[in-house]
């Protein structure tokens, strides 16, 4: 289900190393908890992030949710398709449905996110809670 | 009088089936110390003919109604076909709230989507949503709508912007950052382009202008919003005159971003000043900016079209602090007379009735500034209302046409004191022929 | 009524040429013409052109495809769906209002001017508070004005402050409402009582925050009865207490706000004031304050002198207007028609009858629905939907089978505190007999939900339509008519 070569978050977001760039997403999880999404704002190329902050917002019938950056970087492009088919995000969260493309300020901070069998466990973790 | 429906023997079972004895009981969890331990102070219950007596007398105090009256600036007299009145007060539009269950809502969810069309048509534009509160909110929504598109902080307003709505606007604004500033006007009564030109610059999110404006001026709309466009700003259009979009070319069709304003003029009474009719509509792209309700078309289960409430995750009850507007109940009934009206009067009516609106005030203008002394104050296109000045104080003038029984007009020295003497006529297709000549004569009388 | 109607679109029905409204020939000569100059259209491309007979039963067939209060009970909890009465609909009708002009001198309009001022007095001696303003034209509107009245309180003593501290029970106006008036919203979290958590508020109440917006009761019907001693904490530390006085209706005559420490309150007058819900409004959302924020009203203020009235503007500390004119004035008409029939004892039987009502409803469905917090209710109470879950039954389904039999939702959307939420208030308008209707619908369909889920998955099965497809309306949104090409 989720694969081996990225890496997750708590806010249930997942990056993708390639080089010193990245994609980020939202998993499974998280599309399954939305819904039916139905628009995904989406942030400028070239914005600054911080690990943690706002990239932008997933949004399904009856709730807002925001996507958060699992690392500090910058913006290099973004998913422009998801602006007329935001329903990727359901159908193919893990690899059409990428939302940015990061290029990564500071490698180290990959290492604290989770890998596939530990963010497997996290979601355990959730349900039985 | 009283609308409770249980018997005493309702009662009695139902305290039994809550487990309590008394009523009181159930009020256990407020503390005693703060309960009020005396009857309120209020007048004793009325029945209903006693309520009828007393409200009719209070209603007689006012005089202003059996007054040949001229007063416009925001709010107007128009004729409104019988069925507005009739339609719109049966209970199944008054008692519902909104329709927040569609199924039993296809009646509120059809009309708000035939209100959005036929403001849609009104305006030239793309969308529309289900009403504001009125003009004044609708110009504060509008304004604080083109901060968020733009991301800009200052608004440039026209000074000939409802000095009401320009007020409302400065109230909304105080805590959110916006700088607002104010364009003068110039002979015409028209917005002062080049005033307009030197405070334009690449931090201003939107020129707000009026059209008709206050004082009943038709600005050029195609020109501000060139200017703001040039400056990539937004052209924001304010309408409190409703009527006149049937006569004068739609707004979005000369460049406008955001038309916002008042569609009182479409069957809703004047009462005072309220409830009345905010609407909005604007380009397709800024949809997820916009403030208030949506109603758009779907599909049931079965296939059949049906309407809902949509775009909700805009509103306050799923951004919450992040919504686009704080707005929840809005103005359902007055749209739905507003859609009665419009439906009614049809493509040629309003039409027809916009046009008297504009002779008639013609008329008037031509007969006052007959009137020896008393000049138009601006030279600039006008729909149903002018400014006339009088080589007398108004307030002179005012007084003896009242003696007269006739409201002649609003006076402006005290929200346009660089004006002097001037006093707003409004004219529309209730007033006939004898009542304009009456007030010209009137009006004569009164400087001679 | 017909199931099978199909009321087409007015613009599916226009063609060309007819028309209803018409008035009486220009009775003017032609000479000048004002618009010279001004751009101008040619047509209305699109608009409706129908007959009278056509129009009224257009809006006929559309009102019968409504459920409304005069149909029968509508306990969308929060929204108070009382009986709006018949007589305040004709009296606020009444020429002597209908007809004034809000720029009519206030000498001509002493009778209006009475009305306002009356309002505010008794809306005072109901709230206990020290000035009322009747311009908010809704709620939120409320909301608004009164946080724009406690930020300028705030300065005037030296420091706006940067935080409102919000239950997570609450409404979604108020951290909206607060945002807009350049405040950032803090959460506080409710205890296992389904009240404010007082320890947490007392940690969150720093010299920060400029006040707690709290609904009481809240939005599970629940009376916050530390409501004292959370309004000594918030004036402690210098904060003002905001009361979202949206479920006055279980109050009224029994406790006034004013009394436990609420410095501002809104009121709906669309709910405790049975003025009618229209559909969504038009409503009216007064603001009371207390001593200290009376300078901040905003204006006009309507002022008595020797029994004739008049309008102040003149008030150095207002906040300014908040709406042009007076707020919607006919709406005050309706509500103080209200108040004027009821007397001082029928305000009261106001909250004791909705409270009795509602508690009864809740004694008759415990067992068959899920009460997360057994806090006494006072004029709704707020099941959930989790032992319908074990079914795969939600509160969404529970909701549309309800309208099989004949009755209204109840509110689903919050407070956002409990999942599955059926946040009930019947209203104290009620009759035994229709509060039973509804006990009696809501154990059958407990019934449905273990036996025959099916059922409430396809409800609702004798509306003109059935279940909708909100996805498909967000996705690719239809907004308005247009001509096929």
């Amino acid at each position: 289900m989720y694969p081996n070569d990225f890496r997750y978050s708590k806010d249930h977001e997942w990056i993708k190393v390639e080089g010193d760039e990245a994609l980020v997403g939202i998993t499974d999880f998280a599309q399954h908890q939305l819904g039916d999404i139905i628009f995904v704002d989406l942030p400028p190329v070239g914005k600054a992030l911080e690990a943690h902050q706002t990239i932008g917002t997933v949004e399904s019938v009856k709730s807002v949710s925001d996507i958060f950056s699992p690392v500090s970087g910058e913006v290099v492009a973004v998913n422009e398709e998801l602006s007329q088919t935001a329903d990727i995000l359901n159908k193919d969260p893990h690899v059409q449905g990428w939302i940015v493309r990061v290029k990564i300020k500071d490698p180290k901070e990959i290492e604290g996110l989770m890998s596939a069998g530990e963010y497997e466990k996290f979601l355990e973790g959730l349900e039985a809670s | 009088m009283s609308y409770l429906s249980l018997s005493d023997k309702d009662k009695q079972d139902m305290l039994a089936a809550a487990g309590v004895g008394t009523i009181d009981e159930l009020f256990c969890c407020i503390p005693e110390e703060v309960r009020l331990k005396r009857g309120l102070r209020l007048p004793e219950a009325l029945t209903e003919l006693e309520l009828a007596r007393t409200l009719e007398d209070i209603g007689r105090k006012n005089d202003y109604p059996e007054r040949l009256s001229f007063l416009g600036g925001g709010a107007y007299e128009h004729f409104t076909p019988a069925v507005v009145d009739s339609l719109s007060s049966r209970g199944e539009f008054v008692s519902p709230y909104t329709p927040y269950q569609p199924e039993v809502s296809q009646g509120t969810l059809q009309i708000i989507f035939e209100f959005q069309t036929l403001i849609c048509q009104l305006a030239g534009l793309a969308i529309a949503n289900a009403s504001l509160y009125d003009g004044s909110t609708g110009a504060a929504e509008a304004v604080l709508m083109a901060q968020r598109v733009t991301g800009r902080p200052k608004v440039l307003i026209a000074r000939t912007v409802h000095p009401q709505y320009r007020e409302v606007v400065r109230t909304y604004v105080k805590n959110v950052g916006i700088e607002l500033t104010e364009l003068p006007f110039g002979k015409d009564g028209r917005i002062d382009a080049e005033s307009l030109g030197q405070a334009l610059d690449d931090r201003t999110a939107a020129v707000v202008f009026q059209s008709p404006n206050f004082f009943g001026v038709v600005e050029d709309a195609e020109a501000l919003s060139k200017a703001a466009h040039g400056r990539k700003a937004l052209s924001v259009a304010l309408v409190a005159e409703a009527l006149s979009l049937a006569l004068l070319e739609a707004p979005g069709r000369l460049g406008v971003d955001v038309v916002a304003g008042e569609a009182q003029s479409f069957g809703v009474p004047l009462s005072f000043g309220g409830p009345y009719l905010g609407f909005m509509a604007c380009r397709k792209d800024f949809l997820r900016q916009m403030p208030g309700r949506i109603a758009g078309r779907t599909t049931d289960v079965e296939g059949r079209r049906g309407f809902v409430l949509t775009l909700a995750t805009r509103e306050q009850h799923i951004r919450r602090e992040r919504a686009t507007s704080n707005i929840c109940t809005n103005q359902a009934l007055c749209a739905l007379r507003a859609t009665i009206f419009l439906e009614t009067m049809g493509r040629q009516g309003l039409r027809e009735m916009a046009r008297q609106n504009a002779r008639k005030a013609a008329y008037a203008a031509e007969r006052l500034a007959s009137v020896p002394g008393v000049e138009r104050k601006f030279s600039g296109p006008f729909f149903n209302e002018f400014v006339i000045q009088a080589p007398k104080p108004w307030a002179e003038v005012d007084a003896v046409l009242r003696a007269g029984g006739i409201i002649g007009g609003l006076g402006l020295a005290a929200d346009y004191p660089e004006l002097g003497d001037a006093a707003l006529v409004c004219v529309t297709e209730l007033k006939t022929r004898a009542d304009i000549d009456r007030l010209a004569a009137a009006v004569g009388e009164a400087l001679s | 009524m017909i199931k099978e109607v199909r009321e087409p679109l007015i613009f599916e029905i226009s063609s060309p040429g007819k028309r209803a409204g018409r008035l009486p020939v220009l009775d003017v000569p032609e000479t000048m013409d004002g618009l010279a100059g001004a751009a101008l259209r040619s047509d209305i491309d699109g608009f409706p052109e129908v007959s009278e007979p056509e129009v009224v039963r257009h809006f006929t067939r559309l009102s019968q495809k409504n459920y409304c209060v005069d149909l029968g009970l509508y306990p969308l909890g929060s929204c108070t769906m009382k009986y709006n009465p018949k007589i305040n609909e004709r009296l606020s009708g009444l020429p002597g209002f209908a007809a004034c002009h809000p720029h009519a001198p206030a000498e001509l309009v002493q009778g209006c001017l009475e009305v306002l001022k009356r309002l505010e007095t008794y809306l005072c001696e109901i709230a206990g508070m020290d000035a009322f303003t009747l311009h908010p034209a809704a709620g939120a509107h409320g909301e608004l004005v009164g946080m724009m009245m406690i930020r300028a309180a705030l300065e005037a003593r030296g420091d706006a402050r940067k935080v409102v501290l919000i239950p997570d029970s609450a409404h979604g106006t108020n951290p909206s409402s607060a945002h807009i008036c350049g405040y950032s919203v803090k959460e506080i979290k409710s205890d296992e009582r389904g009240t404010i958590d007082v320890a947490g508020l007392e940690k969150a109440m720093t010299e920060e925050v400029a006040a707690l917006m709290v609904t009481n009761p809240n939005t599970l019907g629940v009376f916050e009865s530390d409501i004292c001693r959370i309004a000594g904490i918030v004036h402690a530390k210098g904060g003002l207490v905001y009361m979202d006085g949206a479920n006055m209706n279980a109050l009224t005559g029994v406790v006034r706000p004013g009394d436990m420490g609420v410095d501002v309150i809104h009121i709906n007058l669309h709910k405790t004031f049975s003025t009618p819900h229209g559909g969504g409004g038009p409503g009216a959302g007064p603001v009371g304050v207390r001593k200290e924020l009376v300078p901040r009203l905003p204006v006009p203020v309507v002022e008595e002198k020797d029994g004739r009235y008049a309008l102040s503007f003149d008030r150095p500390g207002t906040i300014g207007r908040v709406r042009a004119y007076f707020g919607n004035f006919s709406i005050l008409v309706r509500a103080l028609c209200y108040i004027l029939s009821l007397g001082p004892r029928g305000v009261r039987e106001i909250a004791e009858y909705a409270v009795l009502n509602a508690n009864y409803i809740r004694k008759r469905l415990e067992g068959d629905y899920h009460l997360k917090y057994e806090t006494p209710s006072m004029h709704e109470c707020v099941f959930s939907d989790r032992l319908q879950k074990e079914h795969g039954v939600t509160n969404l389904d529970i909701a549309k089978r309800l309208i099989d039999f004949g009755l209204h939702p109840p509110t689903m959307s919050f407070p956002l505190i409990v999942h599955g939420a059926l946040m009930i208030e019947p209203t104290e308008t009620e009759s035994k007999r229709d509060l039973d209707l509804f006990v009696e619908a809501m154990k059958t369909i407990a019934r449905e939900a273990r036996e025959n889920p099916g059922i409430l998955k396809s409800a609702p099965h004798v509306t003109y339509v059935r279940r909708l497809d909100e996805v498909a309306a967000a996705k690719n949104p239809v907004l308005r008519w247009e001509e096929a090409a």
